[in-house]
């Protein structure tokens, strides 16, 4: 029992990380109607630019940190909306989603190429131990990332729901031509998501290298997984990334204790699958109008 | 089907060949062409130059199948690399394991991918097009976790070697140019049958199905079977290339199936000219050669590819053949405009 809630506090440690990642994704989704295939790699990347900065420029740290969250966001959430979206969008979904896949081979390779092909250890921001919770041993280190993740999520949502640029957002992703007749600043609200799914990857990247040690392959899985999250959850809302990036992560501990570790992927993907079968629009989605 | 950049459609011949010309067809002949020339083009060139032509020929059919399900029937697969796999694995396994011959297996490695094709295809196509896309990538990396895991069937991560190469009328096809002049005859069968399709009725009907599907339903077209007969098609050519590549390297093991593959073959599609006849074979080539004359730049050649691929989309999102296409269309139009014959 008191090994159970472990796998399962693990689980929703490392789900709230695949939640930010499909949060980002579902975001630059609805404003932009953008598949970024690159998503995983913008999980990968930070953590390997900080990690460059203290090698390379002999940076403490934390002014590691903060130097490459600054870098990765001007380069990886407006320079990709600027030089790569904008020219792209007008000739339709499939070249663009076909350019995030060559975006994510550049950033995987340059990671291998010009950083390391070894995994390395990324020093965690908490401290390390557990506490001792009715019996059951709870990682330090999950608690804390399960709180910050809430948190960053929280103020999010807070920021969509209850300020006047989020509801510009948010008016923006539902319908960015009324939008635009309101007097809505658009072009700005969508560089705003893209600058937003930036740091929400620094964030996801930094919670979660420490536990996976920062590798140049490690966008894989957690592409794959955002993208799990983000269908399960539902494409449409914030509530519904958060709610499929949980369920994955616990699924995904679950299957690794008491399943097979070497089928541990497939348990989410036929999750994936049975989602798109029974209920498409997703477990919180809603169903979208079939535009002719 | 808006959100795909549309190709042109090929209505008597397509763009280039169409104009350059006149009324022969310009793919038939580039094709019979390119097959004498390739035929002939290993000579001196070494064994690993010769493997590497082949190699190119193998991946244009993986990629000719998925430019059918792509750029004609507008359907996003991002399983084609684990076709591929499947159509290695049955030619490497019962042709080792139970000595049945090549030709067989490569019948049925068809059949197979056909047959999963339609599978796949049916419940995703019942919901909303994109979601083939997720449901295709949830398949590949499944056959990719069953290739490396199923030691009994797959040999695991140690693979399968010591795969045959087929016989044509009792000559066997042992050495590498020799098998390399198999593989132009299988290559050039094959595109000859996709290039009949596409100007066949059901060619037709997929056409109609990308350009307006509403209509195309109006037309009395059943959507659903037509993109689910394109899918499954184009999974069959996946099955195919897998049933050569399995002899071309004789040894075979889950890598070069996994998920990355896939995004490499719809990379080629689009890197080609997505909707183009002739399109696959310039994708496979950028895919396949580049990294032989990338070879100075060390390990850093999948960079440039991507730079490359990344840089030729946003110049031109559809393809070298779409660039070449408006290229000569605009040279034409200034061309007839100054000799003042046609209005």
């Amino acid at each position: 029992m008191a090994e159970l809630v472990a796998y399962i506090v693990a689980g929703l440690a490392t789900g709230a990380i695949y939640a930010l990642a499909a949060i980002g994704f579902t975001l630059v989704w609805q404003t932009s109607q953008t598949i970024n295939f690159a998503q995983g790699e913008y999980v990968m990347l930070p953590a390997i630019l900080i990690l460059a900065g203290v090698a390379f420029l002999g940076l403490p740290i934390w002014a590691a940190a903060v130097l490459g969250a600054a870098l990765f966001v001007v380069v990886f959430g407006l320079g990709f909306k600027l030089a790569v979206v904008d020219p792209m969008i007008r000739h339709g979904v499939l070249p663009l989603a076909i350019a995030t896949m060559a975006l994510a081979i550049i950033m995987k390779e340059s990671a291998k190429d010009f950083f390391s092909s070894e995994a390395q250890t990324f020093p965690s921001p908490f401290p390390a131990g557990a506490v001792d919770v009715l019996g059951v041993s709870l990682s330090l280190q999950h608690i804390a990332i399960i709180a910050v993740a809430f948190v960053a999520i929280g103020a999010l949502q807070w920021f969509v729901t209850a300020t006047r640029t989020g509801r510009q957002m948010q008016a923006t992703a539902q319908n960015p031509g009324v939008a635009l007749i309101l007097g809505i600043p658009v072009a700005r609200m969508v560089m705003l998501t893209f600058a937003i799914n930036a740091g929400l990857a620094v964030l996801a990247s930094v919670l979660i290298s420490p536990i996976y040690l920062a590798k140049f392959s490690n966008g894989d899985v957690i592409g794959l997984f955002a993208f799990i999250a983000a269908i399960v959850g539902g494409f449409n809302q914030v509530r519904g990334a958060l709610a499929g990036g949980l369920i994955v992560g616990v699924v995904d501990s679950l299957a690794a204790a008491y399943i097979s570790s070497s089928y541990r992927l497939a348990v989410p993907l036929v999750l994936l699958v049975v989602i798109i079968l029974v209920k498409p629009e997703g477990l919180f989605g809603r169903r979208e109008e079939r535009r002719v | 089907m808006s959100e795909t950049a549309a190709p042109p459609v090929p209505a008597k011949a397509s763009g280039l060949g169409g104009g350059l010309l006149g009324r022969l067809d310009g793919v038939l002949l580039t094709l019979l062409a390119g097959a004498a020339v390739l035929w002939f083009l290993p000579v001196g060139m070494g064994r690993y130059g010769t493997y590497v032509l082949t190699l190119w020929l193998v991946t244009a059919i993986a990629v000719m199948g998925l430019n059918l399900t792509l750029g004609i029937a507008g359907l996003k697969s991002l399983a084609q690399g684990a076709f591929m796999g499947i159509g290695a694995y049955i030619t490497a396994i019962l042709g080792t394991k139970l000595g049945i011959d090549w030709y067989t297996c490569f019948a049925l490695s068809g059949l197979a991918c056909f047959a999963l094709g339609l599978l796949l295809g049916f419940p995703a196509l019942r919901v909303k097009a994109h979601y083939l896309a997720f449901v295709t990538l949830a398949f590949s990396t499944l056959v990719w976790l069953v290739l490396r895991n199923e030691q009994w069937l797959t040999g695991g991560t140690f693979g399968i070697s010591n795969i045959a190469r087929p016989t044509l009328f009792g000559l066997r096809t042992d050495g590498a140019l020799a098998f390399h002049r198999f593989v132009v005859v299988v290559t050039l069968i094959l595109a000859l049958a996709l290039w009949w399709l596409v100007r066949s009725p059901w060619g037709r009907a997929f056409l109609a199905l990308r350009e307006n599907p509403i209509r195309a339903a109006s037309l009395g077209i059943d959507i659903r079977a037509y993109t689910l007969l394109a899918f499954a098609i184009g999974s069959a050519y996946g099955g195919f290339a897998g049933a050569l590549y399995a002899p071309l390297v004789e040894f075979i093991d889950p890598t070069p199936f996994a998920l990355s593959a896939s995004f490499m073959l719809l990379l080629m599609v689009v890197a080609g000219g997505s909707g183009y006849q002739l399109g696959p074979f310039l994708g496979a080539l950028l895919a396949v050669a580049l990294p032989e004359w990338l070879r100075f730049t060390g390990g850093l050649y999948l960079i440039v590819f991507g730079i490359v691929v990344l840089l030729l989309l946003i110049v031109c999102p559809t393809g070298i053949l779409g660039l070449l296409d408006r290229g000569w269309a605009s040279l034409k139009a200034r061309f007839v405009t100054a000799d003042g014959s046609r209005p």
